[in-house]
């Protein structure tokens, strides 16, 4: 076993992982964050997206044992004190979301991008957010909930 | 996943000791291939080595000699490096078509090389600017051409105990670009059915000093087509020329018909690609 010292969500954790755990697995069997999402497992779906000190990752493709001194923030710890965040509003609001699995990594993805461009044009959302797969809404109201909070996040 | 040993080395001569150890040891940079492999047996490990936390393979830096990037470095802070994207364009270009930004926020670009996959989307527009990879081990170092590090599908020219420290692009000369891309059926999030990237030179009598085109999904390897780099290099560059050039890019690629595409179609997509990234390469040179 490996010990880890990682912040996930604000909170220190000190724990010990084998090394061949995935990041994906330690956050839900082990933290129980079980917000973050199994589709794939292989890097494609997006389901599993948080972000490492801000970037998005495909957790699945991230050994826990690699993370040592990181910190980490899942979907769990996107609201702030109890209210969304301007990405998750404006999903419940255009419903951008159907059976929900791709949601969270959806979310993350979004909120990254805003980050870094709070005025990003159609193309640049379609890009940032093709590593995660949605099989249900056919990502227009998607497309229009990260415009939504764009605009949201600049009043 | 199987069971392995995991380690961290935070020095690059504590990196080359364990890989001078017995047993199959594999180096994890994004791991977003070796850990896919892993999961799925198409690779195996008795020891992962994580090489981010190595300072020298972290390096993303202009020198004298050109650009050095270390290997781990990702592909998202290449691709937004501002020499990359005044210099090196046929880098940016690629960068950002590996995977999805997920993937190239954590895939360091030594690994998109070492993967050595015939179809890795940087490679051909590291061996248009005629890349060179320095390469260590616990007996020394060496550099090797990047046209010569590539033995095969997923095989390179790097012995058991070495390590792909950094590759280093030399500086490019005024009147120069580069650029790449590729093929999918898709938009996004798919692997190249063919890729081409070039680099072009031009005199001031508008001929062309030096041109470098190489190809993915052509061959076992990426491979340089140097055929159509002859019919480019001393001549002025018109269409006429570029067409001449793409149809004799032809002869570098030994295709495979597999489910991306059949062996003459991607024979046909030599020519049409090798015609668009000569066009943009010169399209950037003129500005």
């Amino acid at each position: 076993m490996k010990h880890i010292s990682i912040t996930v969500n604000g909170d220190q954790h000190e724990l010990l992982v084998e090394a061949n755990w995935t990041l994906l697995e330690t956050l839900r069997d082990h933290l129980r964050l079980t917000g973050t999402k199994e589709g794939c497992s292989n890097g494609n779906c997006g389901a599993c997206t948080v972000m490492v000190n801000g970037r998005t990752a495909n957790s699945c493709l991230v050994l826990a044992a690699e993370m040592d001194g990181n910190e980490i923030t899942t979907i769990e710890g996107i609201a702030s004190q109890g209210k969304l965040n301007p990405v998750q509003e404006a999903f419940i609001k255009d419903g951008a979301l159907q059976c929900g699995f791709c949601t969270p990594g959806f979310i993350i993805s979004a909120t990254a991008l805003l980050q870094r461009n709070p005025d990003p044009s159609e193309e640049e959302i379609r890009t940032r957010l093709a590593g995660n797969l949605c099989r249900c809404t056919g990502y227009d109201k998607i497309v229009m909930a990260v415009e939504d909070a764009a605009a949201m996040l600049r009043t | 996943m199987p069971d392995f040993d995991f380690a961290q080395p935070t020095s690059l001569n504590e990196a080359l000791e364990l890989f001078a150890a017995d047993g199959e040891v594999r180096a994890l940079v994004g791991g977003t291939d070796i850990v896919d492999q892993l999961k799925t047996g198409r690779r195996n490990a008795d020891m992962v080595v994580d090489l981010k936390r190595i300072p020298e393979l972290q390096r993303l830096e202009i020198e004298a000699d050109g650009l050095h990037i270390g290997a781990a470095r990702s592909l998202t802070d290449i691709a937004e490096f501002p020499v990359v994207l005044s210099d090196y364009k046929g880098l940016a270009d690629s960068s950002v078509l590996v995977g999805s930004w997920q993937i190239q926020n954590r895939a360091g670009i030594g690994g998109n090389v070492c993967n050595a996959a015939p179809s890795g989307d940087t490679i051909p527009a590291l061996l248009s600017h005629e890349t060179s990879a320095i390469v260590a081990s616990s007996s020394g170092r060496r550099e090797i051409a990047l046209s010569d590090f590539f033995a095969g599908p997923g095989q390179t020219v790097l012995q058991k105990d070495e390590i792909l420290v950094e590759l280093v692009l030399p500086p490019i000369p005024d009147d120069s670009a580069s650029s790449y891309l590729r093929f999918i059926p898709r938009n996004e999030m798919d692997i190249a059915v063919v890729g081409a990237g070039s680099f072009l030179h031009l005199g001031s009598d508008g001929a062309v000093q030096k041109a470098r085109i190489a190809l993915a999904s052509v061959a076992p390897t990426p491979v340089r087509a140097r055929a159509a780099e002859g019919v480019l290099e001393g001549n002025v560059l018109s269409d006429e020329l570029i067409e001449t050039a793409a149809v004799a890019a032809v002869e570098a690629a030994t295709p495979i018909s597999d489910v991306r595409g059949s062996a003459e179609y991607r024979r046909e997509l030599v020519k049409v690609l090798t015609r668009r990234t000569l066009g943009i390469s010169r399209d950037r040179i003129v500005g």
